[in-house]
């Protein structure tokens, strides 16, 4: 028997370690995969060692020196408060990249469970959850954000929250979507008749084989949040100041932008550089995982 | 077609009700009080109790969700706004046709850069114009659209001078603006129809109609985009959405004194009745705008048609 066990193991893991060798080896092909992953990772590593990187405290005003342009001292140049520009983006990387991703893992968990629960009992079940997904979809992400975010009040958990509810409709609609497709396989059938739970055949056959879609959709997701999370601080809402927060920044130097245009471009620069990163590694992920796209 | 038509009309009517009481549940727990922020701190706890009693917030919540439901469905009143006590549906109306020049204008762009930039860029496939309108695409839908409405307001007005900062009056008014919120939607469209029509160029009816001699003119407008429309379409419509909640931050930096503006101010003043009829206003308009883009499905795809039509002769024959 448990010769039985291992021997079933075994074989089932060397497959998935090559499919995902294949997925990587097709990956690492992709110059513009690459480039976005390299710009990633640098933003990441950007957002960990803030307080090594960044030349001054976040919020150390020097009003002798304040709305003064990009110099060697200050390379994005100061704010009204004399605050370096360059130590503020470097320390806003820490938000928009948490946010980013924890609003996707939230909102994508909540949209996988609700959609494997749908998709795999059906009937009255799948009816409910579509019906609210239904709901849902039909107030603009944004909007949807913005008026939780206006009931929560500002804050750091409110905004994570506010900016994930969005993302679980996508997420659901492509898990059950996943799932109906898989649902009548003949391994699911094997796995019912030895007697398998149902928490099991969800958990270890059903969300492994409907995951792909989810997966890319999340990594563009990062991006979508990332803009979100900084318009909800553009219009007042989401993390309030003196937190340094890519979105706030432009807000705050928007009235300035005839005498310190620095204020607004840099931000604006680094929201950009990682959405981009992020579309362009999605990109590369999804034809990587979906390879009839490919050819 | 007019049955189907009328179905889908009896299916928005639960989403348009489930929109308005998910929306009215969310601002009903709004911590802190309202009534002390619209009074002031001078107010005493007796006129506090009075304008509760007023506004109907001592209500307990079923009570205020069915008088909120009869007040907008059946007599189109989403109430006053708390800080000028002026009719909120008035005010609505009265912005609205603001922000639709904004929509709609911004949709004609998308749709006539957009689509062909993306037909452009699938018949060019991985040659360089292909790669160019790509990369400009990726840059499009990377950049938040408020952030290129300054970057366009700093070339342009301050300086080229060329175009008004912000305000409203002449065309001139809405050139940037419109600009600025259109960029992510055409590229989103310029990607999208791509896509779509490589999927559709690697069929075997389109070499099919190639080996037939076909001019490829011919063969990319006739056999291939009507069949590359549908996700097209499908494209338009939630740039529908993002339009609307893109006109929001737009509209506030470029002053325009629209739905969007009008929903900011109430964020910023407070008003929260301000807040939730404006949200709740503009996702009913994003709810019509999409039950419009599934009727052009029906219009333009025939297998929905037919679909509709077989389940309709199976219920004659049974």
């Amino acid at each position: 028997m448990l010769n039985a066990t291992t021997a079933e193991v075994i074989p089932s893991r060397v497959k998935r370690q090559s499919e995902l060798a294949a997925v990587a080896r097709r990956l690492s092909k992709n110059p513009s995969a690459i480039i976005g992953f390299v710009v990633a990772v640098f933003l990441v590593l950007i957002a960990i060692f803030a307080p090594l990187i960044a030349p001054y405290p976040y919020d150390k005003q020097d009003l002798m020196n304040s709305r003064k342009p990009p110099s060697p001292q200050h390379i994005f140049g100061t704010d009204e408060l004399g605050r370096d520009v360059f130590s503020r983006v470097i320390w806003g990387s820490r938000f928009s990249l948490t946010v980013g991703v924890l609003a996707v893992l939230l909102g994508s968990g909540v949209g996988v469970i609700f959609g494997a629960l749908a998709g795999y009992f059906g009937g009255l079940i799948d009816d409910l959850v579509m019906r609210l997904m239904d709901i849902l979809q039909s107030i603009p992400d944004i909007l949807l954000a913005i008026t939780i975010s206006v009931a929560l009040g500002p804050g750091f958990f409110n905004t994570l929250l506010a900016l994930s509810v969005g993302g679980i409709p996508m997420a659901c609609r492509l898990m059950r979507a996943g799932i109906l497709g898989i649902r009548k396989q003949e391994y699911l059938e094997a796995a019912t008749a030895i007697n398998a739970s149902t928490l099991r055949i969800i958990i270890r056959h059903v969300l492994p084989n409907a995951f792909a879609p989810v997966l890319v959709s999340a990594t563009m997701m990062i991006g979508h949040i990332i803009l979100g999370a900084a318009m909800l601080s553009f219009i007042g809402l989401g993390v309030q100041p003196p937190t340094p927060e890519w979105g706030s920044m432009i807000a705050g130097g928007r009235s300035l932008i005839r005498s310190c245009p620095w204020m607004v471009t840099f931000p604006g620069i680094f929201i950009m550089l990682a959405v981009l990163a992020l579309n362009m590694f999605g990109d590369g992920l999804r034809d990587a995982l979906d390879p009839k796209l490919k050819k | 077609m007019s049955r189907y038509v009328l179905r889908r009309l009896v299916q928005l009517i639960p989403v348009v009700l489930g929109v308005t009481i998910l929306i009215f549940t969310i601002m009903y727990f709004i911590p802190g009080d309202p009534v002390r922020l619209m009074l002031g701190p001078e107010a005493t706890l007796a006129d506090i109790e009075a304008k509760r009693q007023q506004l109907g917030l001592n209500d307990p919540y079923f009570m205020r969700l069915g008088k909120f439901l009869r007040d907008v469905f059946l007599r189109f009143d989403f109430g006053k706004s708390w800080v000028y006590n002026v009719p909120v549906t008035t005010e609505l109306l009265h912005r609205l046709p603001r922000t639709l020049i904004i929509a709609v204008v911004c949709i004609l762009l998308q749709i006539l850069v957009g689509i062909p930039l993306g037909i452009v860029a699938a018949i060019n496939h991985n040659r360089w114009g292909d790669r160019v309108a790509m990369f400009v695409a990726l840059f499009g839908i990377s950049m938040p659209n408020f952030w290129i409405a300054l970057m366009l307001v700093l070339f342009f007005s301050v300086q080229l001078g060329w175009l008004p900062p912000y305000g409203i009056g002449g065309i001139q008014y809405y050139i940037l603006p419109c600009i600025a919120n259109a960029f992510p939607g055409i590229a989103t469209q310029a990607r999208q129809t791509r896509s779509s029509m490589l999927e559709v160029i690697r069929s075997d009816y389109i070499t099919t109609a190639r080996a037939k001699g076909m001019s490829e003119f011919q063969v990319i407008f006739k056999h291939a985009l009507p069949n590359a429309l549908l996700p097209v379409i499908t494209v338009i419509g939630n740039g529908m959405g993002r339009l609307l909640a893109g006109t929001v931050v737009i509209e506030s930096i470029f002053s325009i004194p629209g739905v969007g503006m009008y929903l900011v101010g109430g964020i910023n003043t407070r008003d929260y009745n301000v807040v939730q009829s404006s949200v709740i206003f503009l996702a009913i308009a994003f709810t019509l705008i999409m039950l419009l883009v599934d009727l052009m499905y029906a219009v333009i795809d025939p297998r929905i048609k037919a679909q509709f039509a077989a389940k309709k002769r199976r219920k004659r024959h049974a």
